[in-house]
């Protein structure tokens, strides 16, 4: 075995199974000196989010710089960024487990964990955004459903999603957990290592590890990766129907399912990036994810935010250019009316320079890749603010002949109040809390899907030595 | 705004009109419910309901007693932008300023003067409303009402992206302290509000049973709302001027507003901009 850079495969140098096993499992055997404290800051900050929302709750969302002329915002708008990025860890893992591309299997645990812990924190945002929160038993309670809902089939989708990222999450990590339970078979001498060791054997369950099983289960995450792509596609496409099942200009748009898909993938790939990076730095992850894995995320990633800069464009075009009072003055008040500071830092930030970062080798460096990918998070969060907030502040009965009053003068306004603002920080920091903690139980590496992978090739290459 | 001229059919055969509309609405409603409870998945319900609904209804089916069906009229050709409905409806509901159920306009005419135009809820025959709530908590009655049950609300506003009219008011803070009502709070009296939940014009839903106008109507100093039956065909304003319906929305030519939204308003504009407000015989 030569100590090369392999590209066609796993794309690292090779340091062994040993190696893999030891480096893998170590952020669950040791506790490195930064890690109670960053729980603990981060811990600090999703505890002021809490403390926001219950002030929340006790005066009403008025609170949180809502009113009639904003009735839909910041929490919306969190709704659809969080279940968005989730979709990154969906299409990391599955579509490239499909193309049997395979550099991606030092980063599908990282990927999968980000969806798992992505997709909760995007479904908690519908408590805050509920009026009634007291009253949202009312979602899961069969004789108040009224089909006819677009948040109700919001919520059904949101929920099997949920329970299909946890499936996916879950059947890679059987032959991990038997691998991982090998270095805890042996006398606990902590009660640390009991509860991993206890937590191992129910993942493990009655999987022993024959060719038989592992081709079973290989099967079976084969299924799961084929069904979970079409399931994340309608998400986000019915996510899009509850705003863009309505009258309102800017709301009703056919684009919108698509839009939002692309969306997701786009900000989901670059959430990937980021988490990967910090993996890697923080785990010494680095014998196994390499520069060339983020210059490949990079390109994944630019792929969709060039087709998500098309979207935009055609969309705007078009209603612009219709001219119909509502359509034209929401395309108005976006480009160049009240709305056009933060579109056009979302198409700078989030869309023209990760495009020039990719494009040159100069730039897209691990550091570039990373960079570009801080810039498409936030900046597509941005975009989800210009999507959501300008039809909800947008007034519906006009004198026709007024129209100053359409482009300017009668238009909602949100005001950002520390409130959702504190909760929306706490979400974010509750994405890495929440990885550090799940890195804590589970191997950082997908162990078995390595290993197996560079079984295959030694097998091919021993053939073609012996042929 | 748009002419209309399907009104004067419509009101022709208003009664038989109606009577099919709150029989489709009870069916459509009671099948969504079995719908539910039996679980039967979601997607192309709304469209096939009413299909079956209508099917399932027999053609000879009358209620067992007759309903009202309530109505506005709204005559533009005499507001003068006093908001005093708007006014008369805050004190009776105990809402907040900026909770105008009944709004008044400012509007442009041509010349570019001034007019207004009061903008109650629209009682939307098919209201976009109604199907959106995730809860049911949106529901129109047998009488033509479309009310809110607060007791259910969760507050997920898509009822109020899906208003055409912005007639939608959410209670974003604490609602204002009521004193004892006559009526209990209920989705025909939701006095006081309740907070994160939405609300709207009730027509004053509560007062009608006992020959009441509602609180807008009769505090309109100008006489330029009406409120009526489409069923008796018979509309009075605050002043005391009695009108058929049918006869004074097709001499009139009155309109419905946004008709192209397809929600079949049950509030007829009567289109002007204040022009008669100088030779009005009921302003003293």
């Amino acid at each position: 075995m030569t100590d090369v850079l392999d590209p066609v495969s796993t794309g690292r140098a090779k340091p062994g199974n040993a190696d893999l096993r030891a480096v893998a499992m170590r952020p669950v055997l040791e506790t490195p000196g930064w890690w109670w404290p960053a729980v603990v800051v981060l811990g600090a900050v999703v505890v002021l989010g809490v403390v926001a929302w219950v002030y929340q709750v006790a005066n009403g969302l008025g609170v949180a710089g809502y009113g009639d002329g904003a009735f839909w915002a910041i929490y919306e708008a969190n709704l659809v960024a969080f279940i968005g990025v989730s979709y990154g860890g969906a299409v990391v893992s599955a579509i490239l487990r499909l193309t049997h591309a395979e550099w991606r299997a030092p980063l599908t645990r990282i990927a999968e964990a980000t969806a798992l812990v992505t997709l909760p924190i995007g479904m908690v945002f519908i408590i805050p955004h509920l009026g009634s929160p007291s009253r949202v038993w009312e979602l899961v309670w069969p004789t108040y459903w009224n089909l006819s809902s677009p948040i109700l089939w919001d919520f059904f989708a949101v929920s099997t999603y949920l329970l299909a990222t946890i499936v996916f999450f879950y059947l890679p990590l059987i032959p991990d957990a038997a691998i991982a339970l090998e270095r805890f078979d042996v006398e606990p001498t902590s009660g640390r290592l009991r509860v991993r060791q206890s937590l191992y054997r129910v993942l493990v369950g009655r999987f022993g590890g024959t060719p038989y099983e592992r081709r079973r289960l290989n099967g079976a995450i084969g299924l799961v990766a084929i069904m979970i792509i079409p399931m994340a596609v309608s998400v986000h496409s019915v996510l899009s129907f509850a705003f863009a099942s309505s009258s309102r200009a800017g709301y009703l748009e056919t684009i919108l399912p698509v839009y939002f898909v692309v969306a997701a993938l786009y900000s989901g790939v670059a959430l990937v990036v980021l988490t990967v990076a910090a993996s890697r730095r923080l785990f010494h992850l680095e014998a196994f994810i390499t520069p060339r894995h983020f210059v490949r995320l990079g390109f994944l990633m630019i792929a969709f935010g060039a087709a998500y800069l098309y979207l935009t464009f055609t969309e705007y075009l078009i209603d612009g250019y219709s001219g119909t009072t509502g359509a034209a003055a929401w395309v108005y008040q976006i480009v160049a009316g009240r709305y056009a500071i933060p579109f056009w830092l979302y198409f700078f930030a989030g869309g023209v320079i990760p495009l020039v970062i990719m494009a040159f080798r100069r730039l897209r460096t691990t550091t570039g890749v990373v960079v570009a990918s801080t810039l498409v998070v936030l900046s597509l969060w941005i975009k989800r603010l210009v999507i959501v907030i300008p039809p909800a502040t947008e007034p519906l009965v006009n004198s026709p002949l007024k129209s100053a009053g359409v482009l300017a003068g009668n238009w909602g306004t949100y005001h950002f109040t520390w409130v959702p603002i504190s909760i929306t920080v706490a979400a974010t920091a509750a994405i890495p809390l929440l990885l550090l903690v799940v890195f804590r139980f589970v191997p950082i590496l997908s162990m078995a899907e390595i290993e197996e992978i560079d079984e295959a090739h030694e097998r091919a290459t021993v053939q073609e030595v012996g042929a | 705004m748009t002419t209309t001229h399907d009104d004067e059919t419509r009101m022709d055969d208003g009664e038989r009109d109606d009577l099919t509309v709150a029989a489709v609405t009870i069916g459509r409603r009671g099948l969504l419910r079995a719908a539910a409870l039996g679980g039967i998945g979601l997607g192309v319900l709304g469209a096939l309901t009413e299909t079956v609904a209508a099917a399932s209804q027999p053609a000879t089916t009358t209620p067992s007693s007759p309903t009202k069906q309530w109505c506005m009229i709204i005559d533009l050709r005499l507001c003068n932008g006093c908001k005093l409905c708007t006014t008369a409806c805050q004190t009776a509901h105990y809402l907040h300023e900026d909770q105008t159920w009944m709004n008044v306009y400012t509007m442009q005419n041509a010349a570019g003067e001034d007019y207004f135009m009061p903008r109650p809820c629209m009682m939307c025959e098919d209201p976009a409303c109604v199907p959106v709530c995730p809860v049911g908590a949106n529901f129109r009655t047998d009488e033509g009402l479309v009310l809110v049950d607060q007791n259910k609300c969760i507050g997920t506003r898509i009822c109020m992206n899906a208003c055409p009219y912005d007639a939608r008011y959410f209670n974003w803070t604490a609602p204002l302290p009521a004193p004892r009502q006559p009526f209990k709070q209920e989705p025909e009296w939701p006095v006081p509000q309740v907070i994160g939940t939405v609300g709207k014009c009730i027509n004053c839903a509560a007062m009608l049973p006992s020959g009441q106008l509602p609180e807008c109507v009769s505090n309109c100093p100008m006489g330029v709302l009406y409120f009526g039956d489409l069923t008796s065909d018979v509309a009075v304003n605050g002043m005391g001027a009695t009108v058929k319906i049918s006869t004074f929305l097709a001499e009139n030519d009155a309109v419905v507003f946004k008709e192209e939204y397809g929600t079949h308003p049950r509030v007829y504009y009567i289109p002007g901009h204040g022009q008669d407000l100088n030779n009005n015989p009921s302003a003293s």
